[in-house]
């Protein structure tokens, strides 16, 4: 019999890291019309692009901060960059990138993963995609991967027929402000009736400090085809705040299935304020699974606008709130056609001091027949210091609706730990244990290497939650 | 090993329980522990393993000589130490399988359980408590049946194989299938490396066990001890000799109990 324990592997926020910054432009601090030329300028755009920054950039300023949700009321938009060109070419080939920035992939295991079991892979650093490849089979199919701004230059009429329209730069401050400056993500196209069986997968890195990050994601699946695009996200600990705000748009047409898994673990100095939503048409179906796990605060609710009739609808979310932070995420649904249905999955775990909050809404517009919805928000509390907030909101104006809403919130009870130190897993473990348990049904529907990396990173997270 | 239980003293939010407990546990020995409710069984078992609930206020609990009463409750089980819980506790999304593997990894070592022999192991243990290998796969004790979760506490023993058992009144709310099968379990871990206390309020499950003692319990301490021949008197004179000789009160529904005898309740 042995009496060593093994110990959890824990450690640091260990993506905290950073290389100099060396970027070869960078507009100067705070956001005015000249840092928006600026950025139109060095992307050499069409003019009806930069017609539409100046535009949402007025929006921008028109429109107030949102008075609910998270707190942001330390962001200070006047001490941020908003724009930092890392390198003056994107590449196709890793030995091309530019050797810190390369190391800085290497060290987050993209190359590799890219080799194992990627179709293809986006990296952006700071403000523009440095990296982005994908399988020559899928490319000969016909599907396109680019970052944005290749699209605007080789696809302008897809891009002019689908870009701003899921989410207008009138939507939210958030969605004008990355309007005004995007810059970078991902441009997807999959034609009709093509599978795309093993997933893309963009990894957005913030280096430099006090930065904004505004990519841009804009994915068409055409009929009957089917995506699952993946994005992962981490940044350098500073002692100053930076923001990601990103706008992301999922048309899926008649038949198609767009999957779009995020794995976030932004440092703890990053506002996450992020605007994600897709439009399902006849029979179509739009997954968001959207794991909140680092930032400061972040705000976001994936959502599903359904369309078409028979069009289906589905949100998990899980969210970690930890010291210091507040996540503030949830979904919504809008049901416009008939025989629709969505469901909506939410599991939240808060500890040390932390803040997770779901916020969900449900609407359902007039006339519609059969239409069906599920939403199931467990909360998890960790100590009692910690939070857990719900806020359900429906909107139901049919009749023929089906609508079930079930909310949980547990702690971990002495006797669950008692029980399992009792088999001699000590505190950490057992806790560990718990809290995997509790997130075990979302696990199960990421692919096999991003259930390891979620149930790694909740490891991570769960330094020093106990003794 | 040598579990000795010396002058042991606990109280919860307070109020005393245990009021000097002493009771010496040798290998290959399976002792009795029987009492009335109240008596203060199952908080013995609680303090052995350091409930949190509990605070002991004097003596000492030696294994092999040395207090445990200062260790976490993991460090206990490493020890070789285990409890059946009487409530065993659900666990929702961690599996039965992955628990054991785990645990197993703990208290029996890491080159003990690996690869597949630990896995075929496990479905000898739950074919032999007459469970279905199923359970593997499911969450542990979520959803499970009273008379599922105590097999699951008897296949946890045998696949945890520890030197020094508690069950804390598993024979509770069983039927006499069950019982059997559950006392079986015991009984395949005997052996010169394996002690254990049955707390129980039944003498039936004597039947199945055969203890090599007896103890009785009650207002926190142990009244009377003894081996074969205390089981007999009392199988033969019930709790109402315990009444005229120590003054023992049972509540109604334990009088009712015993009065039916073995296949109450």
């Amino acid at each position: 019999m042995s009496t060593e324990v093994k110990p959890v592997d824990i450690g640091e926020y260990k993506y905290g890291f950073h290389y100099p910054d060396r970027s070869v432009y960078k507009t100067q601090k705070g956001l005015t019309e000249q840092v928006v030329h600026e950025i139109s300028d060095h992307k050499e755009e069409p003019e009806w692009m930069r017609e539409f920054r100046l535009k949402s950039l007025q929006a921008f300023w028109m429109k107030p901060m949102p008075n609910w949700g998270a707190d942001l009321s330390e962001l200070n938009f006047d001490e941020i960059t908003y724009y930092a060109r890392p390198t003056d070419r994107q590449s196709r080939n890793w030995d091309d990138v530019p050797q810190e920035i390369k190391e800085t992939y290497e060290r987050l295991g993209i190359p590799e993963a890219e080799q194992k079991y990627l179709a293809g892979v986006g990296a952006q650093y700071d403000s523009e995609m440095v990296y982005h490849n994908i399988h020559k089979e899928l490319e000969d199919k016909g599907v396109i991967f680019s970052d944005p701004e290749t699209a605007v230059r080789e696809h302008p009429e897809l891009v002019k027929k689908f870009f701003g329209t899921v989410i207008p730069p009138s939507d939210n401050k958030f969605a004008a402000l990355n309007s005004a400056v995007w810059s970078g993500g991902s441009f997807v196209y999959v034609p009709p009736g093509v599978k795309v069986d093993i997933p893309l997968q963009a990894y957005f890195r913030i280096n430099s400090e006090s930065f904004g990050q505004f990519e841009r994601t804009l994915i068409i699946a055409d009929r009957d085809s089917f995506v699952h695009y993946v994005e992962g996200c981490t940044a350098p600990v500073y002692a100053t705040d930076s923001l990601h705000s990103a706008v992301v748009e999922i048309v899926a047409l008649e038949g198609a299935r767009v999957r779009y898994t995020t794995i976030q673990n932004w440092s703890s100095d990053v506002y996450n304020l992020v605007t994600k939503r897709g439009v399902a048409y006849d029979n179509a179906t739009v997954e968001w699974v959207d794991g909140n796990l680092g930032s400061k605060r972040t705000m976001k609710y994936p959502s599903v606008w359904l369309m078409g009739d028979g069009a289906h609808g589905e949100i998990l979310s899980i969210a970690f709130g930890g010291k210091g932070q507040e996540q503030d995420t949830g979904a919504k649904c809008v049901h416009t056609a008939s025989n629709t249905s969505s469901v909506i999955t939410s599991k939240s775990i808060s500890k040390d001091g932390g803040t997770a909050s779901y916020r969900g809404q449900i609407k359902v517009e007039p006339g519609l027949e059969n239409v069906k919805s599920h939403v199931e928000c467990d909360a998890l509390i960790l100590d009692p210091n910690s939070k857990s907030n719900t806020y359900p909101y429906m909107d139901i104006q049919s009749d023929d609706v089906s609508i079930e809403h079930e909310a949980r919130v547990s702690k971990i009870s002495a006797e669950q730990l008692f029980y399992l130190m009792s088999r001699g897993l000590d505190e950490a473990e057992a806790s560990l244990m718990i809290v995997n348990g509790f997130l075990d049904p979302l696990v199960k529907e990421l692919p096999m290497e991003y259930a390891v990396e979620l149930n790694r990173l909740i490891e991570l997270e769960m330094e020093g939650s106990v003794g | 090993m040598k579990l000795e239980i010396k002058d042991l003293k606990a109280q919860i939010d307070g109020t005393p329980i245990l009021n000097g407990v002493d009771l010496t546990v040798e290998e290959g020995r399976i002792h009795a522990l029987m009492g009335p409710n109240g008596s203060g069984k199952s908080t013995l078992a609680n303090v052995l393993f350091g409930h949190p609930s509990y605070e002991v206020t004097g003596g000492e609990v030696l294994v092999d000589g040395q207090n445990i009463l200062e260790m976490e409750t993991h460090e206990r089980a490493q020890l070789g130490l285990f409890l059946a819980f009487q409530y065993p506790v659900e666990v929702p999304g961690v599996t039965v399988g992955r628990f054991l593997k785990r645990a197993s990894e703990i208290v029996r070592g890491e080159d003990q359980v690996k690869g597949a022999g630990f896995i075929k192991e496990l479905r000898k243990n739950l074919e032999f408590m007459g469970m279905d290998q199923g359970f593997i796969n499911r969450y542990l004790n979520d959803g499970f049946s009273g008379g599922e979760k105590k097999r699951m506490e008897i296949l946890q023993m045998l696949t945890l194989k520890p030197r020094f058992a508690v069950l804390d009144e598993t024979d509770s709310g069983l039927d006499i299938d069950a019982l059997r099968i559950v006392a079986n379990g015991l009984n395949r871990m005997r052996g010169p490396e394996f002690g254990a206390v049955v707390i129980t309020h039944y003498q039936r499950i004597l039947d199945y066990i055969k203890p090599d003692y007896v103890h009785i319990m009650y207002g926190g301490r142990i009244i009377t001890s003894g081996g074969k021949e205390l089981v007999e008197t009392l199988e033969a004179q019930g709790y109402e000799w315990l009444r005229k000789e120590y003054g023992i009160e049972l509540d109604e529904e334990e009088e009712a109990a015993y009065e039916h005898g073995s296949e109450a309740r």
